[in-house]
């Protein structure tokens, strides 16, 4: 085994392990945090895979924002929603049926599919800047850029209608 | 000679062969070397602190008319080390019900968080790493201390804690927001984001490419350390101590250790990216020289922000997000289609050429963005007449109890 | 992957310095806790009711007017660190990008989401 594959395990290992604690502690705040770790080892995937720009990314927006938002919006509920009851409903069993349906199916068509072993092509030193050229090439992803911006501003025009709006009157 | 003009380099080979001369292999060798590097940066950075606490209390206590430190030592020069004992020593209390591994894990977080900052910085030409995401990284990290303030505010089970953290945390993402988009004009100046690039890209300092960024960057940053006039979060006649009210001990010198580390951290980002980091006259010959230029650089700065502390009030919450929202927020936009925009259409110009037109330019809508605020606060006293006016006290004066003045 | 390796190992020694501290703290300084050392700390008050205090939902909006600036910076950076090699049409795409996020933000301004009140 490689230092690599090490570290990989290692990470697998802990960030499925927060995930399973997110859903299973009744503490709202600890459900967050192991989320955060959770998201933190996705990250360390992406630098895994010499994705720099996701990695960075990922920890800005998920753990910088999203996972703040996450805290704010649980700070705002009250007493009530701190759960010490059971954790789990009466019909785990067919989430947990699904879950393991859905990873044997996924399981099943990363092995059909056959993926090279080793990488085609090697990796550009500047993926950044190819990104960012993609980004506005007209024959490239300039549409859904563009859109992306108005669907943020739809977000926000949204959420500032639903929160504030009602918040006012 | 040799020494001199790669002295690190030197090091590192030596050290190199002498690791390979004992069996280790490839890997395991650039492990140590790495983890030696690493050491010796953030000792430096920590080490560094201990100066800065003697000095920041030292010119604060000059610029509010005191004396300062002056017992221990010459000048007081060893009082951080007296304190560094005593505060060692001290009981670490775990509050009631608080939540103990998170208690302990937050100071720690965001100590650690601040310090890996400095995994980025390009301290010297040449050496270092060039790393094609570092500024982004430095954004990232800090999300991290933003955390550990949550943490520690949440886990000490005390409101006043829980307060001040969510505080801290609206006004570090708010200010964040001016960080990025600022922080957007050198990366979008440079073409890169590796902090390396930004320092070899600038033949003109980018601070005469992009004052205002520079500006904004400072005040958004100072912000996010939470230091005067943004420290709402330790506002002691609201919410006494702040996040870290429960902390005692070794636990509490982490988040004070951190606030000076983030202050000078901030200053040398501000270095590295708007006042040429470590470039100067023979920088590239004697790259300790670029280590000793770019630290000046950034103890500038940060003194700049310790003055700032020494001289403003605090402001209020309204005040605060109203500024960074409604004034820092479409300044660093503007500033960033300028930059995009007007860099175009400079394309065949000499950098120096390059740098006065943005000067000229950044000059133009810094006065603008003047004349307006002026404008919108003399047309607020209008509205308002009974809001401060100059020498005049701020609300009406009761009446003067007179009658019994005299009986008195 | 080497800038990786650094990173990795500069965040382990930046945990280690403070952590390595706080030990040395707790190992020197005495453990002797009583019910009024321990206690919450109110200004000398007793502390009364949850801790769990509920929040104004000021937070939670402000929160998520950064997320969306956070998630459009994402965007830009590539096309800042792309940028020299724009050609003029590409670079206006990226102000009309812009353009949209100040959208954004005039709205959440008039409609009176970034009041602190």
């Amino acid at each position: 085994m490689t230092a690599m594959q090490i570290v990989f395990l290692i990470t697998a290992v802990v960030t499925l392990f927060a995930a399973f604690r997110t859903v299973t502690t009744p503490n709202l705040i600890h459900a967050a945090l192991w989320l955060i770790l959770a998201l933190a080892g996705v990250a360390v995937f992406y630098a895994l895979l010499n994705a720099n720009f996701f990695a960075v990314i990922q920890v800005v927006v998920y753990i910088g924002a999203i996972a703040i938002l996450m805290v704010f919006a649980i700070m705002l509920t009250r007493r009530e929603m701190r759960d010490r009851g059971k954790q789990t409903s009466g019909r785990w069993w067919w989430a947990a049926i699904l879950g393991a349906v859905f990873f044997a199916g996924v399981t099943w068509m990363i092995e059909a599919v056959a993926l090279p072993s080793q990488p085609t092509a090697a990796v550009p030193a500047s993926s950044i800047a190819d990104l960012g050229k993609a980004l506005v090439n007209p024959n490239g992803y300039v549409i859904p850029f563009e859109v992306a911006s108005v669907l943020l501003l739809a977000a926000l025009i949204g959420a500032v209608f639903v929160a504030w709006t009602r918040h006012n009157s | 000679m040799g020494l001199l003009s790669h002295p690190i380099t030197l090091v590192a080979d030596w050290l190199r062969n002498l690791f390979l001369g004992w069996g280790l292999s490839q890997g395991l060798t650039t492990v140590l070397l790495y983890l030696i590097a690493a050491i010796v940066v953030a000792s430096l950075a920590n080490g560094w602190v201990i100066f800065l606490i003697w000095f920041e209390r030292k010119i604060v206590g000059r610029m509010q008319d005191r004396i300062g430190p002056n017992r221990v030592g010459p000048y007081g020069l060893l009082q951080p080390f007296a304190d560094l004992i005593k505060i060692i020593t001290k009981e670490i209390i775990f509050p009631d019900k608080a939540d103990k591994p998170l208690y302990v894990i937050a100071p720690l977080l965001m100590d650690a968080a601040i310090i890996a900052i400095w995994a980025v910085i390009p301290l010297v030409p040449m050496v270092g790493m060039d790393f094609n995401v570092a500024a982004l990284y430095t954004i990232a990290v800090g999300a991290f201390a933003t955390l550990g303030i949550i943490l520690a505010g949440w886990s000490s089970n005390n409101k006043f804690a829980l307060v001040s953290a969510f505080r801290t945390v609206a006004q570090m993402i708010s200010y964040e927001v001016p960080t990025v988009l600022a922080l957007l004009v050198p990366v979008l100046l440079a073409g890169t984001m590796s902090l390396q690039g930004i320092v070899e890209a600038q033949h003109v300092w980018y601070i005469v490419l992009a004052p205002l960024a520079f500006l904004i960057y400072f005040i958004a940053s100072v912000a996010e350390v939470g230091r005067t006039p943004f420290d709402l979060l330790e506002a002691e006649s609201e919410i006494v101590a702040g996040f870290h009210i429960e902390y005692s001990g070794m636990l509490f010198a982490t988040f004070y250790v951190g606030d000076f580390l983030h202050a000078f951290t901030i200053g040398m980002l501000g270095a590295v990216l708007f006042l040429g980091g470590w470039r100067g006259p023979g920088a590239e010959a004697y790259p300790i020289l670029g280590l000793i230029y770019l630290w000046i650089k950034a103890f500038v700065v940060y003194f700049v922000g310790v003055w700032v502390r020494g001289t403003l009030p605090r402001l209020r919450i309204d005040q605060m997000m109203n500024f960074c929202w409604k004034f820092l927020t479409p300044l660093a936009l503007i500033l960033l289609v300028e930059a995009a925009v007007v860099d175009r259409l400079l394309l065949g110009f000499t950098p120096w050429g390059r740098g006065l037109v943005h000067l000229a330019i950044n000059v133009f809508i810094g006065a603008l963005v003047i004349a307006y605020a002026r404008a919108y606060d003399n047309r607020r006293k209008r509205e308002r007449p009974l809001a401060a006016k100059p020498g005049q006290y701020p609300v009406a004066r009761p009446p003067q109890p007179a009658a019994e003045a005299q009986s008195d | 992957m080497n800038n990786w390796l650094y990173i990795a190992i500069f965040l382990f020694v930046a945990v280690l310095f403070p952590t390595a501290l706080v030990v040395v703290g707790l190992l020197l300084g005495p453990k002797r806790p009583n019910p009024i050392k321990t206690d919450t700390y109110e200004c000398g008050v007793q502390t009364w009711g949850e801790t769990w205090v509920q929040f104004k939902i000021q937070y939670y909006l402000f929160a998520l007017v950064f997320l969306v600036f956070d998630i459009e910076v994402a965007f830009l950076y590539p096309w800042a660190v792309a940028y020299k090699a724009l050609p003029l049409f590409a670079v206006l795409e990226g102000v009309l990008f812009i353009v949209l996020l100040t959208a954004a933000l005039i709205y959440a301004w008039r409609k009176g989401a970034l009041e602190w009140s």
